[in-house]
């Protein structure tokens, strides 16, 4: 496959903070590629590089074929940056917002629309709206427009979906998918792990370093923990009685249940027997599955030790 | 619910701006010690109702009683018995973990013995004395949120709001602030949370879902869960949640 994103050992630093320490990636073309990791990874800094926003300190990195120091000029008529943070003029309406970024790069609405039509259907219904009056859900999908208005080859989402609800996200989701599916290359970062899960090939990043890249099927598959589920009726105080067991090496809240990571000599039926023993009379513990929230939790504590 | 006494109460709570209803006669009550869940899609009315129970917006209509004062007039009263944790980091990046609370304990009026021992107390129970003189612009995104935490919690409030307190936060730090929640919590405070990260639902004792400004949905996960025949919490928002009719 030829890659729509080549990055070579890249280094970044602000002053005695190193924002990203050698990474090396590859994104295909037409590929659906999610960016996980804590605050502070270095995934904004790839962003602003990408975007040719930023100088990397050593190291390359294209788009499209691209050098980012060189040709920045072409690359930003290729690509379709969308910010972490809300970047459209808040004092101007939908409708103005739209053209203001069509007219930058030269294109008109109404070539691009059928791109954006399938993100922008909502928003048409209220085109004097000031882009500040919009709620998250909506803002997010006037700046997914804009950033589509000149039909971009690459689309670089930073956490496109912070603060939005689940209904919207998933919408927000799909849309890509039909992005991903007229050919357009996506890199998206995300904090929300089921988000992750809809790429096709995943990064996790830590302090400036990738540390697994993969398909989320095979990153879980991985994982390589003995995991247990564990519940009882007073969940806190199960959480702190299970952290001070032997054979445990973590615990943690699991939405409805909690997750234990266990050494090989963990004994449920023992554990459950304990806990009866301390008062928690109502606790069962049986064996989960893994995904990528317990990979994003294992690696974050194998980068501390 | 942990305790029968509501430290909130309110009836008919409704907000009009011009002709749009933002938030449509809601009725509810939370319980002292109780984790209550607040949700509901991005413009159904959560951030309007939320502004109305911290005495930041004055109701259009209904009534109601939020830590002991009364939600139409005695606004102010419910300013100094509450914590409020907004969205957006909003500590003084440029000022030290000490001085930041500080501001915030002689705006809550706190006298300075007063702050001493509560700072001190806050300090052990976050494990931040060893930063209390960083500044806040230099500390890891966790740090700053158990700050903001503290912040908010620096004058002992009855009930503490968060609105979307783990926004675009990793998911090992956002256990770390669900466990902070859990201990204020255990020891009494309110906690009155929103969030779009669902298995959070599941943390809370009860949860409300709001839909165009009304709310469609009110108990503990376990039975709105079995009442919407529903694995998880996601779930229940998804059918809930579809429900909705405005678009914006």
């Amino acid at each position: 496959m030829k890659s729509a994103i080549e990055v070579r050992d890249l280094v970044k630093s602000y002053s005695q903070v190193k924002a990203l320490d050698g990474i090396s990636l590859s994104v295909g073309e037409g590929e659906l590629f999610g960016l996980i990791g804590p605050d502070g990874a270095g995934k904004s800094s790839l962003y602003r590089i990408l975007a040719t926003l930023a100088a990397p300190d050593s190291g390359r990195a294209e788009v499209c074929g691209l050098d980012t120091g060189r040709e920045y000029c072409k690359i930003r008529t290729l690509v379709g940056y969308m910010p972490e943070r809300f970047s459209l003029y808040p004092d101007m309406t939908v409708m103005e917002n739209l053209r203001f970024f069509a007219t930058l790069f030269g294109v008109s609405v109404k070539e691009s629309y059928p791109l954006i039509a399938p993100v922008f259907a909502q928003l048409a219904k209220f085109p004097d709206r000031m882009a500040g009056a919009l709620s998250g859900g909506m803002k997010q999908k006037l700046a997914l427009s804009c950033a589509l208005i000149h039909r971009p080859s690459v689309l670089l989402l930073d956490e496109p979906t912070t603060g939005v609800d689940a209904v919207s996200r998933s919408e927000f989701w799909d849309m890509l998918a039909g992005l991903k599916s007229s050919g357009i290359t996506i890199l998206v970062s995300t904090s929300y792990m089921d988000e992750a899960a809809r790429c096709e090939r995943v990064a996790m990043i830590d302090r400036g370093k990738i540390l697994v890249t993969d398909t989320p099927r095979k990153l879980v598959a991985g994982i390589g923990e003995n995991l247990y589920n564990a519940e009882a009726s007073d969940m806190f105080r199960l959480l702190t009685a299970l952290r001070q067991y032997p054979g445990i090496r973590d615990c943690y809240t699991f939405g409805a249940t909690l997750h234990i990571v266990a050494e090989p000599s963990f004994n449920p039926a023992e554990a459950v027997r304990r806990l009866a023993a301390e008062g928690i009379g109502d606790a069962r513990i049986y064996p989960a599955k893994g995904d990528i929230e317990d990979l994003f939790i294992k690696l974050t504590r194998d980068e501390k030790q | 619910m942990k305790n029968n006494e509501p430290v909130i109460a309110v009836r008919g709570l409704t907000k009009r701006f011009g002709d749009f209803t933002a938030v449509d006669g809601i009725s509810f009550e939370v319980g002292r010690g109780e984790i209550f869940g607040f949700l509901g899609a991005n413009g159904a009315g959560k951030t309007t109702a939320m502004r109305m129970l911290c005495g930041l917006s004055r109701p259009t209509a209904g009534e109601g009683v939020v830590a002991g004062c009364d939600i139409a007039s005695d606004y102010e009263g419910i300013k100094r018995r509450i914590g409020y944790m907004s969205q957006r980091f909003s500590l003084y990046t440029c000022l030290t973990v000490t001085e930041n609370l500080r501001l915030f304990a002689t705006i809550y009026g706190l006298g300075s013995k007063e702050f001493s021992i509560r700072s001190a107390e806050l300090y052990r129970w976050l494990g931040m004395e060893p930063m209390k003189d960083s500044l806040v612009g230099s500390l890891p995104v966790g740090w700053k949120q158990k700050l903001a935490f503290a912040a908010a919690t620096i004058h002992r409030p009855e009930i503490v709001f968060l609105d979307e307190p783990t926004g675009g936060v990793d998911p090992v730090t956002r256990r770390k602030f669900w466990e902070l929640i859990y201990k204020a919590a255990s020891d009494g405070m309110t906690v009155f949370v929103t969030t779009h990260y669902l298995d959070e639902a599941e943390y809370c004792d009860r949860v409300s879902i709001m839909v165009d400004g009304r709310v469609k949905a009110l108990d503990s996960p376990r039975n709105l869960k079995a009442r919407y025949g529903a694995e998880t919490m996601d779930e229940v928002f998804r059918i809930v949640a579809k429900e909705a009719q405005r678009t914006d």
